[in-house]
Protein backbone atom coordinates (compact mmCIF):
# COMPACT_ATOMS: atom_id res chain seq x y z
CA UNK A 1 0.00 0.00 0.00
CA UNK A 2 2.52 2.41 1.19
CA UNK A 3 4.60 1.69 -1.92
CA UNK A 4 2.06 2.14 -4.15
CA UNK A 5 1.66 5.50 -2.61
CA UNK A 6 5.41 6.20 -3.47
CA UNK A 7 4.81 5.58 -6.86
CA UNK A 8 1.75 8.06 -8.00
CA UNK A 9 0.38 10.76 -7.75
CA UNK A 10 -3.45 11.51 -8.71
CA UNK A 11 -3.64 14.12 -11.20
CA UNK A 12 -5.45 17.03 -8.93
CA UNK A 13 -8.17 18.76 -10.50
CA UNK A 14 -7.78 21.99 -12.56
CA UNK A 15 -8.36 24.12 -9.67
CA UNK A 16 -6.08 22.88 -6.78
CA UNK A 17 -3.13 23.88 -9.03
CA UNK A 18 0.46 22.35 -8.75
CA UNK A 19 0.69 21.84 -5.65
CA UNK A 20 1.56 18.16 -5.31
CA UNK A 21 3.80 18.45 -8.28
CA UNK A 22 6.08 21.36 -7.29
CA UNK A 23 9.00 18.83 -6.47
CA UNK A 24 8.28 16.82 -8.84
CA UNK A 25 11.19 17.66 -11.21
CA UNK A 26 8.25 18.83 -13.71
CA UNK A 27 7.61 15.57 -15.23
CA UNK A 28 4.35 15.46 -13.76
CA UNK A 29 2.86 19.01 -14.84
CA UNK A 30 2.54 17.58 -18.68
CA UNK A 31 0.08 14.68 -17.52
CA UNK A 32 -2.37 17.09 -15.22
CA UNK A 33 -4.17 18.26 -18.03
CA UNK A 34 -4.46 15.29 -20.28
CA UNK A 35 -5.60 12.78 -17.43
CA UNK A 36 -7.52 14.91 -14.70
CA UNK A 37 -10.50 13.70 -16.12
CA UNK A 38 -10.20 10.25 -16.12
CA UNK A 39 -8.64 10.45 -13.10
CA UNK A 40 -5.55 8.62 -14.05
CA UNK A 41 -2.92 7.96 -11.50
CA UNK A 42 0.25 8.91 -12.81
CA UNK A 43 3.77 8.43 -12.19
CA UNK A 44 6.04 11.05 -11.11
CA UNK A 45 9.87 11.28 -10.89
CA UNK A 46 10.52 11.07 -7.17
CA UNK A 47 13.70 13.29 -5.66
CA UNK A 48 16.57 12.16 -3.85
CA UNK A 49 17.09 12.65 -0.83
CA UNK A 50 21.05 13.61 -1.24
CA UNK A 51 23.28 15.43 -3.59
CA UNK A 52 23.86 13.77 -6.25
CA UNK A 53 27.93 14.16 -5.78
CA UNK A 54 26.86 12.55 -1.56
CA UNK A 55 27.18 8.98 -2.81
CA UNK A 56 31.51 9.72 -4.21
CA UNK A 57 33.78 8.26 -4.19
CA UNK A 58 31.26 4.68 -4.44
CA UNK A 59 29.21 6.36 -7.10
CA UNK A 60 30.12 9.30 -8.58
CA UNK A 61 28.11 12.48 -8.96
CA UNK A 62 28.06 12.32 -13.19
CA UNK A 63 26.59 8.42 -12.45
CA UNK A 64 24.02 9.94 -10.44
CA UNK A 65 22.65 12.86 -12.01
CA UNK A 66 22.40 11.06 -15.35
CA UNK A 67 21.01 8.13 -13.64
CA UNK A 68 18.11 10.01 -12.08
CA UNK A 69 17.95 12.79 -14.33
CA UNK A 70 18.07 11.30 -17.65
CA UNK A 71 17.25 7.34 -17.03
CA UNK A 72 14.97 7.46 -14.97
CA UNK A 73 12.79 10.06 -16.04
CA UNK A 74 12.36 8.28 -19.27
CA UNK A 75 10.84 5.17 -17.51
CA UNK A 76 8.84 7.78 -16.04
CA UNK A 77 7.65 9.85 -19.37
CA UNK A 78 7.56 6.44 -21.05
CA UNK A 79 5.44 4.68 -18.60
CA UNK A 80 3.37 7.97 -18.57
CA UNK A 81 3.03 7.71 -22.21
CA UNK A 82 2.09 3.58 -22.31
CA UNK A 83 -0.45 3.99 -19.91
CA UNK A 84 -2.25 7.15 -21.51
CA UNK A 85 -2.32 4.46 -24.93
CA UNK A 86 -3.23 2.07 -22.91
CA UNK A 87 -6.05 3.36 -21.04
CA UNK A 88 -7.00 4.72 -24.81
CA UNK A 89 -6.80 1.19 -25.71
CA UNK A 90 -9.26 -0.08 -23.12
CA UNK A 91 -11.85 2.16 -23.28
CA UNK A 92 -11.95 1.59 -27.12
CA UNK A 93 -11.80 -2.03 -26.48
CA UNK A 94 -8.73 -2.59 -28.49
CA UNK A 95 -7.07 -5.79 -27.52
CA UNK A 96 -4.57 -6.12 -29.80
CA UNK A 97 -3.42 -2.92 -28.96
CA UNK A 98 -3.94 -3.66 -24.97
CA UNK A 99 -1.69 -6.90 -25.34
CA UNK A 100 1.15 -4.38 -27.55
CA UNK A 101 1.72 -2.10 -25.20
CA UNK A 102 2.65 -4.72 -22.02
CA UNK A 103 5.76 -4.57 -23.23
CA UNK A 104 6.40 -0.79 -22.72
CA UNK A 105 4.37 -0.71 -19.60
CA UNK A 106 6.30 -4.19 -18.28
CA UNK A 107 9.44 -2.48 -19.11
CA UNK A 108 9.36 1.32 -18.19
CA UNK A 109 7.04 0.71 -15.41
CA UNK A 110 9.48 -1.77 -13.74
CA UNK A 111 12.16 0.62 -14.36
CA UNK A 112 10.21 3.54 -12.04
CA UNK A 113 9.51 0.88 -9.52
CA UNK A 114 13.13 -0.47 -9.51
CA UNK A 115 14.76 2.68 -9.18
CA UNK A 116 12.77 4.67 -7.19
CA UNK A 117 13.79 1.71 -4.67
CA UNK A 118 17.29 2.06 -5.36
CA UNK A 119 17.58 5.93 -4.86
CA UNK A 120 15.80 5.03 -1.17
CA UNK A 121 18.51 1.91 -0.74
CA UNK A 122 21.91 4.86 -0.90
CA UNK A 123 22.43 7.00 1.44
CA UNK A 124 25.74 8.98 1.88
CA UNK A 125 28.34 7.63 4.43
CA UNK A 126 28.32 10.70 6.62
CA UNK A 127 24.41 9.61 7.33
CA UNK A 128 24.64 6.21 8.35
CA UNK A 129 25.46 4.71 4.92
CA UNK A 130 27.17 1.31 5.02
CA UNK A 131 26.43 0.61 8.67
CA UNK A 132 25.58 -2.84 8.83
CA UNK A 133 21.80 -3.96 9.91
CA UNK A 134 21.21 -4.74 13.50
CA UNK A 135 17.87 -5.80 15.33
CA UNK A 136 15.64 -8.26 13.86
CA UNK A 137 17.01 -7.83 9.92
CA UNK A 138 20.39 -8.66 11.44
CA UNK A 139 19.63 -11.25 13.13
CA UNK A 140 17.31 -12.42 9.78
CA UNK A 141 20.27 -12.52 7.78
CA UNK A 142 22.85 -14.39 10.27
CA UNK A 143 19.95 -16.62 10.39
CA UNK A 144 19.34 -17.08 6.72
CA UNK A 145 23.17 -16.74 5.04
CA UNK A 146 24.90 -16.93 8.21
CA UNK A 147 26.66 -13.51 8.21
CA UNK A 148 26.17 -10.14 6.82
CA UNK A 149 30.23 -11.30 4.62
CA UNK A 150 28.21 -13.85 3.74
CA UNK A 151 25.01 -12.30 2.38
CA UNK A 152 27.50 -9.34 0.18
CA UNK A 153 29.61 -12.51 -0.99
CA UNK A 154 26.33 -13.81 -2.64
CA UNK A 155 24.99 -11.01 -3.90
CA UNK A 156 28.12 -9.70 -5.36
CA UNK A 157 28.29 -12.89 -7.32
CA UNK A 158 25.09 -13.07 -8.61
CA UNK A 159 25.81 -9.02 -9.77
CA UNK A 160 28.75 -10.34 -11.03
CA UNK A 161 27.57 -13.76 -13.19
CA UNK A 162 24.15 -11.84 -14.38
CA UNK A 163 24.68 -11.64 -17.95
CA UNK A 164 23.29 -8.32 -19.62
CA UNK A 165 21.12 -5.60 -17.79
CA UNK A 166 19.44 -6.58 -14.63
CA UNK A 167 19.10 -6.24 -11.02
CA UNK A 168 20.02 -8.25 -7.80
CA UNK A 169 17.75 -8.34 -5.18
CA UNK A 170 17.82 -8.75 -1.45
CA UNK A 171 14.61 -10.12 -1.07
CA UNK A 172 12.12 -10.93 1.93
CA UNK A 173 9.42 -14.15 0.85
CA UNK A 174 6.81 -12.74 2.98
CA UNK A 175 4.87 -16.49 3.51
CA UNK A 176 7.83 -18.13 4.34
CA UNK A 177 9.28 -15.11 6.54
CA UNK A 178 12.54 -16.03 4.60
CA UNK A 179 15.60 -13.71 3.08
CA UNK A 180 16.41 -14.91 -0.06
CA UNK A 181 19.14 -13.49 -2.92
CA UNK A 182 17.42 -13.36 -6.16
CA UNK A 183 18.31 -11.89 -9.85
CA UNK A 184 15.69 -10.21 -12.34
CA UNK A 185 16.39 -9.32 -15.60
CA UNK A 186 16.12 -5.79 -17.13
CA UNK A 187 13.84 -3.74 -15.50
CA UNK A 188 11.77 -6.59 -14.18
CA UNK A 189 10.45 -6.08 -10.68
CA UNK A 190 10.89 -8.35 -7.97
CA UNK A 191 7.38 -9.82 -8.08
CA UNK A 192 7.81 -11.12 -11.27
CA UNK A 193 9.98 -14.03 -9.62
CA UNK A 194 7.32 -14.35 -7.05
CA UNK A 195 4.21 -12.65 -5.46
CA UNK A 196 5.34 -12.76 -2.00
CA UNK A 197 8.75 -11.75 -2.84
CA UNK A 198 9.12 -8.19 -1.20
CA UNK A 199 12.54 -5.97 -2.11
CA UNK A 200 14.59 -4.98 1.00
CA UNK A 201 17.86 -4.29 -1.22
CA UNK A 202 18.69 -3.90 -4.76
CA UNK A 203 21.59 -3.39 -6.84
CA UNK A 204 21.29 -2.07 -10.32
CA UNK A 205 24.00 -4.09 -12.59
CA UNK A 206 22.72 -2.39 -15.71
CA UNK A 207 26.13 -0.82 -17.09
CA UNK A 208 24.58 2.78 -17.15
CA UNK A 209 24.74 2.33 -13.28
CA UNK A 210 28.07 2.28 -13.14
CA UNK A 211 30.46 2.14 -16.45
CA UNK A 212 31.19 5.74 -16.45
CA UNK A 213 33.13 5.54 -13.44
CA UNK A 214 34.00 1.56 -12.90
CA UNK A 215 34.40 0.71 -16.90
CA UNK A 216 33.58 -2.90 -16.82
CA UNK A 217 35.51 -4.04 -13.93
CA UNK A 218 31.92 -4.74 -12.27
CA UNK A 219 32.77 -6.80 -9.34
CA UNK A 220 34.56 -3.23 -8.14
CA UNK A 221 31.43 -1.74 -8.37
CA UNK A 222 29.55 -4.34 -6.24
CA UNK A 223 31.93 -4.13 -3.97
CA UNK A 224 32.26 -0.50 -2.79
CA UNK A 225 28.64 0.04 -3.10
CA UNK A 226 27.77 -1.31 0.25
CA UNK A 227 29.71 1.41 1.40
CA UNK A 228 26.70 3.56 0.98
CA UNK A 229 23.65 0.55 1.67
CA UNK A 230 21.05 1.96 3.65
CA UNK A 231 20.76 -1.09 5.82
CA UNK A 232 17.62 1.19 7.74
CA UNK A 233 15.26 1.89 5.06
CA UNK A 234 15.60 -2.50 4.15
CA UNK A 235 15.66 -2.82 8.43
CA UNK A 236 12.50 -0.53 8.13
CA UNK A 237 10.95 -1.95 5.24
CA UNK A 238 11.77 -6.02 7.41
CA UNK A 239 10.12 -5.07 9.86
CA UNK A 240 6.71 -3.54 8.76
CA UNK A 241 6.18 -6.89 6.69
CA UNK A 242 6.97 -9.22 9.67
CA UNK A 243 4.88 -7.31 12.03
CA UNK B 1 36.23 -13.61 -37.76
CA UNK B 2 37.75 -15.74 -35.09
CA UNK B 3 38.40 -19.25 -35.28
CA UNK B 4 39.81 -22.39 -34.02
CA UNK B 5 43.89 -21.20 -34.66
CA UNK B 6 46.53 -23.58 -35.68
CA UNK B 7 49.42 -22.51 -33.15
CA UNK B 8 51.64 -20.69 -35.60
CA UNK B 9 48.97 -17.94 -36.21
CA UNK B 10 47.54 -17.88 -32.29
CA UNK B 11 48.39 -14.65 -31.13
CA UNK B 12 47.43 -14.59 -27.22
CA UNK B 13 48.56 -18.44 -26.88
CA UNK B 14 51.56 -19.85 -24.72
CA UNK B 15 53.08 -22.56 -26.15
CA UNK B 16 53.59 -25.84 -23.15
CA UNK B 17 56.78 -26.54 -24.58
CA UNK B 18 57.34 -22.60 -24.27
CA UNK B 19 56.35 -22.06 -20.74
CA UNK B 20 58.14 -25.08 -19.50
CA UNK B 21 61.42 -23.36 -20.72
CA UNK B 22 61.09 -20.39 -18.89
CA UNK B 23 61.79 -22.19 -15.28
CA UNK B 24 64.92 -23.97 -16.36
CA UNK B 25 67.93 -23.11 -13.63
CA UNK B 26 71.37 -25.57 -14.08
CA UNK B 27 72.70 -27.26 -16.92
CA UNK B 28 72.14 -30.65 -15.46
CA UNK B 29 68.01 -29.96 -14.32
CA UNK B 30 67.97 -28.07 -17.74
CA UNK B 31 69.24 -31.70 -19.67
CA UNK B 32 66.89 -33.27 -17.53
CA UNK B 33 64.08 -30.75 -17.89
CA UNK B 34 64.41 -30.96 -21.92
CA UNK B 35 63.73 -34.98 -21.89
CA UNK B 36 60.87 -34.39 -19.74
CA UNK B 37 59.35 -31.33 -21.51
CA UNK B 38 59.70 -33.73 -24.59
CA UNK B 39 57.82 -35.91 -23.72
CA UNK B 40 55.20 -34.00 -22.64
CA UNK B 41 55.04 -32.56 -25.71
CA UNK B 42 52.43 -35.15 -27.58
CA UNK B 43 49.33 -33.41 -28.05
CA UNK B 44 49.03 -29.81 -29.81
CA UNK B 45 46.52 -27.35 -28.59
CA UNK B 46 44.93 -24.36 -30.39
CA UNK B 47 43.26 -21.61 -28.68
CA UNK B 48 40.60 -18.76 -29.95
CA UNK B 49 42.81 -15.88 -30.15
CA UNK B 50 41.51 -12.46 -30.14
CA UNK B 51 41.53 -11.33 -33.57
CA UNK B 52 41.95 -7.38 -34.18
CA UNK B 53 39.45 -4.60 -35.84
CA UNK B 54 40.42 -4.20 -39.24
CA UNK B 55 41.27 -0.54 -38.48
CA UNK B 56 43.35 1.46 -36.10
CA UNK B 57 41.62 2.02 -32.67
CA UNK B 58 40.98 5.49 -33.31
CA UNK B 59 40.04 5.46 -36.85
CA UNK B 60 36.07 5.14 -36.24
CA UNK B 61 36.75 8.87 -34.29
CA UNK B 62 34.61 11.11 -33.32
CA UNK B 63 31.96 8.63 -33.94
CA UNK B 64 33.12 5.87 -31.76
CA UNK B 65 36.16 7.39 -29.86
CA UNK B 66 39.47 5.17 -29.15
CA UNK B 67 38.68 5.18 -25.17
CA UNK B 68 35.66 2.95 -26.22
CA UNK B 69 37.75 0.88 -28.56
CA UNK B 70 40.50 0.36 -26.13
CA UNK B 71 37.81 -1.22 -23.39
CA UNK B 72 35.13 -2.43 -25.39
CA UNK B 73 38.00 -4.28 -27.47
CA UNK B 74 40.96 -4.67 -25.33
CA UNK B 75 39.20 -5.48 -22.07
CA UNK B 76 35.39 -7.03 -22.92
CA UNK B 77 36.33 -8.71 -26.06
CA UNK B 78 39.45 -9.68 -24.65
CA UNK B 79 37.67 -10.74 -21.64
CA UNK B 80 35.28 -13.17 -23.21
CA UNK B 81 38.08 -14.76 -25.66
CA UNK B 82 39.82 -15.71 -22.03
CA UNK B 83 36.74 -16.97 -20.53
CA UNK B 84 35.89 -18.80 -23.17
CA UNK B 85 39.29 -20.27 -23.75
CA UNK B 86 39.35 -21.30 -20.17
CA UNK B 87 36.01 -22.82 -20.41
CA UNK B 88 36.99 -25.02 -23.21
CA UNK B 89 40.49 -25.94 -21.81
CA UNK B 90 39.07 -29.30 -20.31
CA UNK B 91 35.60 -29.48 -22.57
CA UNK B 92 34.47 -31.88 -25.38
CA UNK B 93 33.53 -28.94 -27.31
CA UNK B 94 37.57 -28.32 -27.98
CA UNK B 95 38.11 -28.17 -31.59
CA UNK B 96 35.09 -26.76 -33.27
CA UNK B 97 34.98 -23.56 -35.48
CA UNK B 98 33.26 -20.48 -33.89
CA UNK B 99 29.99 -20.68 -36.05
CA UNK B 100 29.75 -24.70 -35.09
CA UNK B 101 30.28 -24.06 -32.02
CA UNK B 102 27.79 -21.26 -31.06
CA UNK B 103 25.14 -23.73 -33.02
CA UNK B 104 26.36 -26.66 -30.59
CA UNK B 105 26.46 -24.73 -27.32
CA UNK B 106 23.19 -23.10 -28.35
CA UNK B 107 21.59 -26.41 -28.04
CA UNK B 108 17.83 -25.40 -29.37
CA UNK B 109 17.52 -23.12 -26.45
CA UNK B 110 18.70 -24.53 -23.86
CA UNK B 111 22.00 -22.97 -23.83
CA UNK B 112 25.27 -24.53 -22.56
CA UNK B 113 27.29 -22.00 -20.41
CA UNK B 114 29.98 -22.21 -23.39
CA UNK B 115 27.80 -20.44 -25.22
CA UNK B 116 27.78 -16.83 -24.09
CA UNK B 117 31.40 -16.25 -24.41
CA UNK B 118 31.19 -18.33 -28.03
CA UNK B 119 28.02 -16.22 -29.40
CA UNK B 120 29.54 -12.81 -27.65
CA UNK B 121 33.53 -13.47 -29.17
CA UNK B 122 31.94 -13.78 -32.58
CA UNK B 123 29.30 -10.95 -32.62
CA UNK B 124 32.11 -8.94 -31.51
CA UNK B 125 34.44 -9.93 -34.26
CA UNK B 126 31.24 -9.44 -37.01
CA UNK B 127 30.53 -5.56 -35.14
CA UNK B 128 33.81 -4.39 -35.90
CA UNK B 129 33.70 -5.74 -39.04
CA UNK B 130 30.60 -4.35 -39.44
CA UNK B 131 32.02 -0.74 -39.57
CA UNK B 132 34.60 1.34 -41.05
CA UNK B 133 36.17 5.14 -41.16
CA UNK B 134 34.00 7.15 -43.81
CA UNK B 135 31.50 4.63 -43.59
CA UNK B 136 27.80 5.07 -43.62
CA UNK B 137 25.91 6.79 -46.41
CA UNK B 138 24.73 4.29 -48.66
CA UNK B 139 25.11 0.62 -49.93
CA UNK B 140 25.33 0.26 -53.97
CA UNK B 141 25.09 -2.67 -56.16
CA UNK B 142 23.44 -5.54 -55.35
CA UNK B 143 23.21 -4.66 -51.93
CA UNK B 144 20.90 -1.62 -52.72
CA UNK B 145 18.69 -3.55 -54.98
CA UNK B 146 17.99 -6.13 -52.27
CA UNK B 147 17.46 -4.14 -49.72
CA UNK B 148 15.44 -1.89 -51.71
CA UNK B 149 13.52 -4.94 -52.76
CA UNK B 150 12.85 -6.13 -49.08
CA UNK B 151 12.17 -3.05 -47.70
CA UNK B 152 10.66 -0.34 -50.80
CA UNK B 153 13.72 2.05 -50.03
CA UNK B 154 16.39 2.13 -48.36
CA UNK B 155 15.43 5.14 -46.28
CA UNK B 156 12.19 2.69 -45.11
CA UNK B 157 15.43 0.32 -43.86
CA UNK B 158 17.02 3.14 -42.39
CA UNK B 159 13.92 4.21 -40.48
CA UNK B 160 12.99 0.56 -39.25
CA UNK B 161 16.67 -0.36 -38.68
CA UNK B 162 16.86 2.64 -36.32
CA UNK B 163 13.40 2.28 -34.77
CA UNK B 164 14.26 -1.37 -34.09
CA UNK B 165 17.38 -0.31 -32.12
CA UNK B 166 15.50 2.30 -30.32
CA UNK B 167 13.04 -0.27 -29.30
CA UNK B 168 15.80 -2.79 -27.68
CA UNK B 169 14.48 -3.07 -23.88
CA UNK B 170 17.80 -4.14 -21.91
CA UNK B 171 20.95 -5.31 -23.54
CA UNK B 172 21.13 -6.67 -27.01
CA UNK B 173 21.92 -6.70 -30.86
CA UNK B 174 20.43 -5.12 -34.11
CA UNK B 175 20.85 -7.15 -37.39
CA UNK B 176 20.22 -7.04 -40.95
CA UNK B 177 19.97 -11.19 -41.57
CA UNK B 178 19.07 -12.46 -44.44
CA UNK B 179 16.65 -14.96 -43.98
CA UNK B 180 17.33 -18.11 -45.40
CA UNK B 181 13.97 -19.91 -45.62
CA UNK B 182 12.28 -16.26 -46.59
CA UNK B 183 14.96 -15.79 -48.96
CA UNK B 184 14.67 -11.63 -48.11
CA UNK B 185 16.47 -9.59 -46.03
CA UNK B 186 15.08 -8.63 -42.47
CA UNK B 187 15.84 -6.41 -39.26
CA UNK B 188 16.18 -8.69 -36.24
CA UNK B 189 16.62 -7.65 -32.79
CA UNK B 190 18.45 -9.67 -30.52
CA UNK B 191 18.56 -10.01 -26.17
CA UNK B 192 21.91 -10.11 -24.71
CA UNK B 193 24.18 -12.60 -26.72
CA UNK B 194 21.90 -14.22 -28.85
CA UNK B 195 23.27 -14.68 -32.80
CA UNK B 196 21.19 -14.97 -35.69
CA UNK B 197 23.44 -17.99 -36.62
CA UNK B 198 21.75 -19.89 -34.77
CA UNK B 199 18.64 -19.46 -36.28
CA UNK B 200 20.29 -20.58 -39.98
CA UNK B 201 20.06 -17.16 -40.67
CA UNK B 202 22.82 -15.32 -42.15
CA UNK B 203 23.89 -11.53 -40.62
CA UNK B 204 25.05 -9.42 -42.64
CA UNK B 205 25.62 -6.62 -40.62
CA UNK B 206 25.16 -6.28 -36.50
CA UNK B 207 24.32 -2.83 -34.22
CA UNK B 208 25.73 -3.44 -30.89
CA UNK B 209 22.99 -1.95 -28.66
CA UNK B 210 24.70 -3.64 -24.98
CA UNK B 211 25.00 0.09 -22.92
CA UNK B 212 28.78 -0.08 -22.96
CA UNK B 213 29.10 0.43 -26.98
CA UNK B 214 28.07 3.75 -26.64
CA UNK B 215 27.77 5.03 -22.67
CA UNK B 216 31.59 6.74 -22.80
CA UNK B 217 31.04 8.56 -25.74
CA UNK B 218 26.80 9.12 -25.92
CA UNK B 219 25.83 8.97 -22.54
CA UNK B 220 22.39 8.64 -23.07
CA UNK B 221 21.72 9.88 -26.19
CA UNK B 222 21.18 6.59 -27.88
CA UNK B 223 19.27 7.98 -30.68
CA UNK B 224 22.60 9.87 -31.64
CA UNK B 225 24.64 7.09 -31.48
CA UNK B 226 22.54 4.44 -33.99
CA UNK B 227 21.90 7.55 -36.21
CA UNK B 228 25.99 8.14 -36.24
CA UNK B 229 25.88 4.33 -36.74
CA UNK B 230 24.15 4.85 -40.00
CA UNK B 231 25.37 7.63 -41.36
CA UNK B 232 28.88 7.14 -40.74
CA UNK B 233 30.11 4.17 -39.64
CA UNK B 234 28.06 1.69 -41.31
CA UNK B 235 30.85 -0.48 -43.70
CA UNK B 236 28.64 -1.48 -47.05
CA UNK B 237 32.00 -2.98 -48.32
CA UNK B 238 31.83 -5.72 -45.91
CA UNK B 239 27.61 -5.85 -46.40
CA UNK B 240 28.39 -6.28 -50.33
CA UNK B 241 31.27 -9.21 -49.47
CA UNK B 242 28.82 -10.87 -46.88
CA UNK B 243 26.04 -10.91 -49.39
CA UNK B 244 28.34 -11.67 -52.54
CA UNK B 245 28.95 -15.06 -49.92
CA UNK B 246 25.55 -15.39 -48.79
CA UNK B 247 23.99 -15.43 -52.54
CA UNK B 248 26.86 -19.08 -52.54
CA UNK B 249 24.26 -20.37 -50.80
CA UNK B 250 20.90 -18.68 -50.81
CA UNK B 251 19.14 -18.36 -54.16
CA UNK B 252 17.92 -14.82 -54.29
CA UNK B 253 16.11 -14.77 -57.07
CA UNK B 254 15.87 -16.95 -60.84
CA UNK B 255 19.25 -17.24 -61.99
CA UNK B 256 19.84 -15.53 -65.15
CA UNK B 257 20.23 -18.18 -67.89
CA UNK B 258 21.68 -16.79 -70.95
CA UNK B 259 19.72 -18.89 -73.69
CA UNK B 260 21.92 -20.46 -76.04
Amino acid sequence: MALRALFTKTAPTLASGLGPFASAGGSGTRWQGLCHARGLKVAALPDLEYDYGALEPAISGEIMRLHHQKHHKAYVSNYNDALEKLDAAMAKGDVPAVVRLQSAIKFNGGGHINHTIFWKNLKPVNEGGGEPPHATLGWAIDTDFGSLEALVQKMNAEGAALQGSGWVWLALDKERKKLLVEATANQDPLVTKGANLVPLLGIDVWEHAYYLQYKNVKPEYLKNIWSVMNWKYASEVYDSEIA
Amino acid sequence: MAMALPLAYASSVVHPFEAGRLSFSTKATKHKKQIYQFRKVTKVLAYYGLTNPPYKLDALEPYMSRRTLELHWGNIHRGYVDSLNKQLANSPLYGCTMEELIKTTFNNGNPLPEYNNAAEVWNHDFFWESMQPNGGRLPWGGVLDQIEKDFGSFSNFRDEFVHSAMMLFGSGWVWLVLKTNERRLSIVRTSNALCPLVWGDIPIISLDMWEHAYYLDYKDDVSKYVNNFMDHLISWHSATARMVRTEAFVNLGEPKIPVA
